[in-house]
């Protein structure tokens, strides 16, 4: 194993500890998509019935990319309590590499989102959900990756505002557009003309889109951008979460 | 051990037509030798931290250079950072993680197995009088048992050189104490060269071989102790006399041997270098001379008489004049400051 994984493996190591000890996080993380998909699915029922096809391929897609964009993006608050207690600190002055420090945490994102995603498709097979386990596994795939863009970027703009008073009105401030063009609750497809072409500036669109097309085995150009977004984002967050552990002035 | 050539920090506060530089740290010197206890004594922002920051590589020198444990901090960060152990003024341990945990991992990021983690571990909670405390949490101990957890993370994977910032900051007097002991121990018996930064005196003055006194970002002083003391401040002398004709004789006996001679009333005062071997042979010309004294007292010189002699003010006061006016580049004020460079 190279100094790299296993550096990052004792991090991530530490990080589940601590996460299992205090597990009412988690416990709500993975309560949150079930109650949308049996409270909020039967809703959607008369509107995706406009579309054709099962009203849950169309739901848990979403699902899962909001389970990737909003859980991530909160992990950075446990980081500004460990940088306040001098751990960040503590972990810099190791000849480890920074972007351990960074990877190590981003696993333990990705394992939590994984679970998740997981509960959530299979209660989605259960209520009816019509994948194939090509696009299920491509969708998950997608959605971690994305959930690791923001997860990155969200331990940089932790090391970078040190302040849970100033990170979460930012992360509310990006998280309010996102929501609102990414077609997340129902596709943009529903919205008028303007509304459309607006959203196709937001790239968590395309993810969503891109999901939505992996679960419905549409392998078109639509599955292109979702996964080039994707990619991007991802190489995106991981250099800057990676150059912030390296500049943080701890 | 250390070696350090015009290091400067500068740091960028502020915004747009409030942004200003803070010349944190002006071109400091530095030589520690292997086995020495070097004590950094200085007010609030005088640059302790920010010096100490950049020899542990956590900072990027604005210009100078400096090589600890051999190892150039700019281009050799990694090589310094497995040679060091490094105990931060504001902690290492997350508060809800078991203290056990925390040192083993600490050692396996530097290449320890874990059984040797575990090893040297509870070989140190042993040492530091922290048994029973492994699978304790550090929000459940005291200040004095998180600040020993906290060398003991330093000192996990054996460094040859340790720095300890402010350490016992915080704590009551009996912590401190304690923990003064275990500080003495890393030479004696870990065989750890140790470079302290602190602002309290008489810590400076228990622990350290020698004092490098900071100020304003500069090196004002460095010697022993005793030297400072002797050299810079000297012991303070003071006969009372029993007659008013016998101050003038004991005014100029004492003058010979002390530059700044005061009476008051019978109270003859001075400073006197090396009091202890020049104070005897004074009493021998005052009694030569019919000279009875009805008292006589010689007070030691403290770092405080040293640092105001240096600087003009008194240690508490350039403390008081620095957390009045937030004017520093160093210490745990920092993080709102951006510096010229980063660590690598």
């Amino acid at each position: 194993m190279s100094t790299f994984f296993r550096e990052s493996w004792i991090v991530f190591n530490r990080q589940l500890r601590m996460n299992l000890r205090n597990p009412a996080w988690v416990i709500i993380g993975m309560l949150q998509p079930v109650l949308y998909l049996l409270l909020f699915g039967p809703l959607l029922e008369p509107v995706i019935a406009q579309l054709g096809g099962n009203k849950y391929t169309w739901f848990v897609p979403g699902m899962l990319v909001q389970l990737g964009i909003f859980g991530a993006f909160f992990a950075g608050f446990s980081l500004i309590g460990e940088w306040r207690e001098g751990v960040i600190e503590a972990e810099r002055v190791t000849p480890a590499h920074r972007s351990a420090l960074l990877f190590g945490r981003l696993y333990r994102d990705l394992l939590q989102l994984l679970v998740q995603a997981l509960i959530l498709v299979v209660l989605g097979l259960v209520l009816g959900m019509d994948a194939s386990f090509g696009g299920i596994v491509l969708g998950v795939v997608l959605t971690l990756m994305l959930g690791g863009a923001c997860a990155a970027a969200s331990n940089a703009l932790a090391l970078t505002t040190k302040s849970e008073d100033v990170m979460a009105p930012v992360i509310n401030l990006v998280m309010m557009p996102v929501l609102l063009l990414s077609g997340i609750l129902l596709p943009m497809t529903f919205g008028k003309e303007w509304l459309q072409r607006l959203s196709d500036f937001m790239p968590i669109k395309h993810v969503v889109d891109a999901v939505r097309a992996a679960f419905f085995g549409d392998y078109d150009s639509s599955m292109l951008w979702g996964v080039g977004w994707t990619v991007a984002l991802f190489a995106l967050a991981v250099w800057w979460g990676t150059s912030v552990f390296k500049k943080e002035n701890a | 051990m250390i070696e350090a050539r015009g290091l400067v920090q500068t740091f960028h506060t502020g915004q747009g037509k409030q942004k200003r530089e803070v010349h944190a740290v002006r071109g400091v010197d530095l030589d520690v030798a292997e086995g020495e206890v070097v004590g950094f004594l200085g007010p609030n922002g005088a640059g302790k931290t920010t010096t100490l920051r950049m020899l542990t590589t956590l900072l990027r020198p604005t210009a100078g250079t400096a090589t600890v444990a051999g190892f150039d901090v700019a281009t050799q960060a990694v090589d310094v950072r497995r040679s060091i152990g490094y105990c931060s003024q504001v902690g290492s341990t997350f508060s809800g993680a078991y203290a056990g945990d925390e040192v083993v991992d600490h050692g396996m990021l530097y290449g320890m197995s874990k059984k040797a983690a575990v090893a040297k571990g509870e070989e140190l909670f042993g040492k530091l009088q922290l048994e029973g405390l492994w699978r304790r949490m550090p929000k459940n101990m005291s200040g004095g048992q998180k600040r020993r957890l906290d060398i003991a993370m330093a000192l996990i994977h054996s460094p040859s050189l340790v720095f300890l910032d402010e350490p016992t900051t915080g704590l009551d007097p009996q912590a401190r104490i304690n923990l003064w002991q275990h500080i003495a121990d890393l030479r004696t018996k870990e065989g750890a060269t140790v470079f302290l930064t602190t602002h309290y005196l008489d810590e400076a003055d228990a622990l350290a071989d020698r004092i490098v006194i900071i100020d304003k970002g500069e090196i004002v002083a460095s010697d022993t102790a005793d030297n400072l003391k002797a050299a810079v401040a000297g012991d303070l002398v003071d006969l009372e006399v029993s007659a008013d004709e016998q101050v003038a004789i004991t005014r100029d006996k004492l003058a010979s041997i002390s530059s700044d001679v005061e009476v008051e009333g019978h109270h003859v005062r001075g400073r006197v270098a090396r009091a202890g071997k020049a104070v005897p042979g004074l009493l021998r010309d005052l009694d030569n001379a019919g000279v009875s004294l009805e008292s006589i007292e010689v007070v030691r010189p403290t770092l405080d008489d040293v640092f105001l002699t240096l600087t003009g003010r008194s240690l508490r006061d350039a403390e008081a004049a620095a957390d009045g006016d937030g004017a520093a580049g160093d210490d745990a004020a920092q993080p709102a400051a951006t510096p010229e460079g980063a660590s690598a």
